[in-house]
């Protein structure tokens, strides 16, 4: 089950650099796209392959491009998101860092497929680093014909350029990034007009995330069957998933959909089981937002089957019992970690990063990270457990954009899968230092 | 054109027309409150989420429900749409909990707040909020800051509705204010120190709901139940001259725009009738205003021929006891 | 402080990256000038800064200002020579956030938010940086110190105790001028 493509080269010696990158076969996708294919088709592709978006909504990709306005005379923009801020998701990061021809590739691909002359790279600022290396890449691609003027000779052109972003989570919702770009506040815009009628500057635009552009050359190359033969239902191909806490082999890896979560946590191929020999307590799957499930219900269904890596499988059972792919931020916890002191983290993380638009999500996040702080520390009641799941629940839904159910889902499903855990910070403050989070000061110390 | 059900009763409207329009054609008993929404400023609406409503069929082509209740000041109508406002049980819900989200931080100092009477955020918790406290925080303070000789500021009391924002990029040349910083401690301010003063700088004045941005030249001269207003006009080379004035005995007390039963100005009028015209020499008297304000305090206090208050009923009432109870 | 006031160099980059957008649109450059203007001017943006950066786009004071203050990387005020943020959510608090910034504070006397008295150091904490999986972790600059143990983090601050320049995400080559 170990099938590569995004990464089938990443251990390649100098596959950061063009001439590495082509010599493994980099680039053919624009060859083959700009030289023997109309933009109709690759669209075709894109939607027979079933690649869904990859930023953690799961939207089909050619459906979304399909809906692009193409008005005469109009500017169109792609625009990816390579704002990755999700809590738990480091993915992206890690495919621009190591292989950023990858990414390049498909945003020249895409961008013919969809008409855009002009392609941005919307990277979170703290990414400085990788910024750098994108820089680089661009301009030896620049330098090699792939992009600027008359591109490998045929009459497509395309500016391609990378944006830096100051430090806003909310700049990840594809309208906020679109703000952000036109150097406005990241503010989500108000839907509709969607982007793909409406978006930068008004004009038609598409906004898709890294791995999903990056996922797009292989879709060319062989064809949208053959992608959508890899995986596992409508969770067609592979997916990055960036594992991280309490597991021995903290990482990226690439997986073929369908592999079951028990193999993801504890087979050798990638996370390599608990820490130190630990229990298994809990999961967040696909990043901060989605619901934590407790170890027997992210390893198998309510309906007792394996829980498989894949859209459907992990959402199986609504949010009663299931959680979501998400952004494939796979956050491990083991039996010494505190459930509340981990939502107290993303609670507080949330009311940091609320936009202050709309009155749910700006009030709200900030009330519930009062009130878990006042829960962790040992002041909480009865009562305030009540109010938290009462609050969540009055943002779930109602707010412009999904920050405010990003920000609902991880203190229901807290209180729904732990609620006992809950209630004993609050009736028995004195014990919470015994299920007080894991402290590995020894290995601070040590390793 | 669409036609499109609200609370049961049936309304043509022209294609474009947003729930909230088509609402308020059909007339106060069905149209949502407003606390962000301004007709007359562009890309108003949207942040507030007082207006939510139930989409119980989509339209006649697509007739599935929507998923999630929608703000209907930013939702087009369909034809053959069904819209729940008051007899969708979780519109009512949810519009309880953005009343008590837009309250846990705002001061309960209506005692002292010269919007009192005439407050949006009043009238929303009267008629939407819940009678009890749920939170025991302490509430969010700001630095105070001075806009000038003719604007008070409390940004304490502002519920981000950022109309006033608008009204500056709108209305007047050269905005100097915006929003300064984000999420629950998002501020209106001029982040330098600076007067917001140009010919119709006042109208944020009007535009806010509640009173963050109050009248310095009316400041704790009177209670505005104790003001009598009457519509008058002068001839003005700014403005078309036509506005409020509000006597306190025989003096002129305060001069506003005109509001229409949604509470928004007719038109917007300029400083100099605003803050320079106080006497009742300036200005041709047309005869007294009618105030439409739900506010109790409004309701028991203007003359009753003036006032047009909703039938009180035990849930309208309640609330009272909230303010009373809070402010000691 | 500093003149405000772009070098040639810093001025030229500015052009280049103003043409990336359409014309018209130079507000897009926002972002990336307050980047520059905060590396170039003391690691802060002061209100001339900002009147600087409003100039050169020709848009008003007040459009930069909402600005600056909505993006957590943009400092409104002075901070040390060397800023430390480091990361406190989720996979980073399980594997010993909370242990770092008290071995930090401990170590230059001061608490999350504050400066130390000589200047030298300002420690932050932030949200996550995207480094789950190698946390916990700290950034100073656009460098990200991974895997972090209390001897990695001595060091660190020993290096930077002797270093007289402004930790920067950015410098004036990070872009391309074409």
């Amino acid at each position: 089950m170990s099938k590569k493509i995004l990464l089938e080269h990443i251990n390649v010696p100098g596959i950061e650099t063009l001439e590495v990158y082509r010599s493994k076969g980099g680039y053919s996708s624009v060859e083959k796209a700009l030289k023997t294919m109309t933009q109709d088709a690759i669209v075709e592709e894109v939607k027979k392959s079933g690649l869904r978006g990859r930023g953690g909504a799961g939207f089909p990709t050619g459906m979304k491009w399909s809906f692009l306005a193409k008005p005469e005379g109009v500017a169109r923009y792609l625009v990816c998101n390579a704002d990755e801020s999700e809590p738990g998701t480091f993915k992206d990061r890690y495919l621009m860092e190591k292989i950023p021809h990858l990414l390049i590739e498909g945003m020249i691909t895409s961008s013919f497929a969809l008409g855009a002359n002009t392609s941005y790279i919307y990277v979170r600022g703290e990414y400085f680093y990788i910024i750098k290396i994108l820089e680089k890449a661009i301009d030896d691609a620049y330098k090699a014909g792939l992009l600027g003027k008359n591109i490998l000779g045929t009459d497509y052109s395309l500016d391609l350029h990378v944006q830096a972003g100051a430090g806003a989570y909310i700049c990840g919702e594809e309208t906020a990034l679109l703000e952000s770009l036109e150097g406005k506040r990241g503010n989500p815009r108000i839907k509709p007009p969607f982007p793909a009628i409406a978006g930068l500057y008004a004009c038609p635009t598409i906004v898709n995330n890294v791995e999903t552009l990056a996922a797009v050359p292989s879709i060319v190359n062989n064809g949208g069957e053959w992608y959508a033969g890899i995986g596992i239902g409508r969770s067609t191909g592979t997916k990055l998933i960036s594992a991280s806490g309490h597991i021995n082999k903290p990482g990226v890896y690439e997986i073929e959909m369908g592999i079951t979560v028990e193999d993801f946590i504890y087979s050798d191929e990638y996370c390599g089981g608990i820490k130190n020999g630990k229990k298994l307590k809990a999961v967040v799957a696909g990043g901060s937002s989605v619901p934590i499930l407790p170890a027997d219900l992210i390893l198998t269904t309510a309906n007792g089957e394996k829980r498989l890596m894949s859209y459907e499988s992990l959402a199986d059972g609504g949010f009663a019992s299931g959680t979501m792919l998400g952004s494939g931020g796979f956050i491990v916890m083991d039996e010494t970690t505190s459930i509340v002191e981990n939502l107290y983290t993303f609670a507080r993380f949330y009311h940091h990063e609320s936009c202050g638009q709309c009155s749910p999500c700006r009030e709200g996040t900030a009330w519930m990270e009062k009130i878990l702080h006042k829960i962790k520390d040992g002041h909480g009641t009865l009562a305030d457990v009540d109010l938290l799941w009462e609050i969540q629940s009055k943002i779930e839904g109602n707010t412009i954009c999904p920050l405010g159910d990003a920000a609902a889902w991880p203190v229901a499903s807290a209180i729904r899968h732990f609620k006992a855990e809950f209630e004993d910070y609050v009736k028995n403050p004195s014990s919470i230092s015994k299920v007080k989070h894991y402290h590995n000061m020894n290995n601070l110390a040590t390793a | 054109m669409a036609n499109i059900t609200i609370d049961g009763q049936t309304i043509e409207v022209a294609d474009g027309t947003t729930i909230l329009q088509a609402a308020r054609m059909i007339g106060p008993e069905v149209a949502p409150p407003t606390m962000c929404y301004y007709s007359k400023l562009k890309t108003s609406g949207g942040y507030c989420r007082t207006c939510l409503v139930e989409v119980s069929k989509g339209s006649e082509k697509d007739p599935r429900p929507m998923p999630k209740l929608v703000a209907s000041c930013r939702t087009a109508v369909m034809d053959g749409m069904e819209v729940k406002n008051i007899t969708s049980a979780k519109v009512i819900e949810a519009r309880k909990s953005v009343v008590e989200f837009l309250l846990i931080n705002h001061p309960l100092d209506c005692p002292i707040c010269d919007q009192a009477g005439e407050c949006h955020l009043q009238d929303l918790g009267y008629e939407h909020g819940s009678a009890k406290t749920r939170t025991d925080f302490e509430r969010r303070t700001f630095e105070k800051i001075d806009i000038g000789p003719k604007i008070q500021l409390h940004m304490t009391r502002c519920i981000l509705c950022f109309r006033c924002v608008k009204v500056a990029e709108q209305i007047t040349d050269g905005r100097v204010h915006g929003v300064m910083n984000r999420g629950d401690v998002s501020e209106i301010s001029t982040y330098i120190e600076q007067a917001i003063d140009n010919d119709f700088s006042g109208n944020i004045i009007d535009v806010c709901p509640v009173g963050a941005l109050t009248d310095k030249t009316f400041r704790f001269k009177s209670r505005v139940w104790f003001t009598k207003p009457m519509n008058a006009h002068r001839n003005c080379d700014k403005c078309s001259g036509k506005a409020v004035i509000w006597y306190k005995g025989d003096d002129v007390a305060r001069v506003t725009g005109r509001k229409d039963q949604w509470g928004e100005v007719e038109e917007f009028i300029c400083n100099t009738c605003r803050f320079d015209k106080k006497l009742t020499s300036d200005w041709t008297i047309e005869g007294p205003k009618e105030i439409s304000h739900q506010s109790v305090i409004s309701a028991n206090h203007y003359p009753a021929n003036m006032v047009k208050p909703r039938e009180l009923t035990l849930n309208n009432i309640k609330p009272i006891t909230l303010i009373a109870g809070e402010i000691k | 402080m500093s003149e405000i006031k772009f070098d040639d160099n810093s001025l030229a980059l500015v052009q280049s990256i103003i043409k990336r957008y359409p014309e018209g649109k130079q507000k897009s450059a926002l972002l990336p000038l307050l980047h520059l203007a905060q590396a170039e001017f003391d690691g802060w943006l002061s209100v001339p800064a900002m009147d600087y950066v409003a100039s050169l786009l020709s848009i008003k004071p007040i459009e930069v200002y909402e600005v600056a203050s909505f993006y957590s990387m943009f400092n409104l005020k002075p901070v040390g020579k060397c800023l430390i943020e480091v990361c406190r959510t989720s996979s980073c608090w399980l594997r010993g956030a909370n242990e770092i910034v008290d071995h930090i504070g401990n170590k230059l006397g001061i608490k999350p938010g504050e400066t130390t008295a000589d200047g030298k150091f300002t420690l932050k904490t932030v949200e996550c940086l995207g480094s789950c999986g190698t946390a916990p972790m700290l950034q100073i600059g656009d460098k990200f110190h991974e895997d972090l143990t209390f001897d990695k983090v001595d060091s660190l601050l020993d290096e930077w105790s002797n270093k007289t320049e402004h930790s920067k995400y950015l410098d004036v080559n990070t872009f391309r001028k074409n």
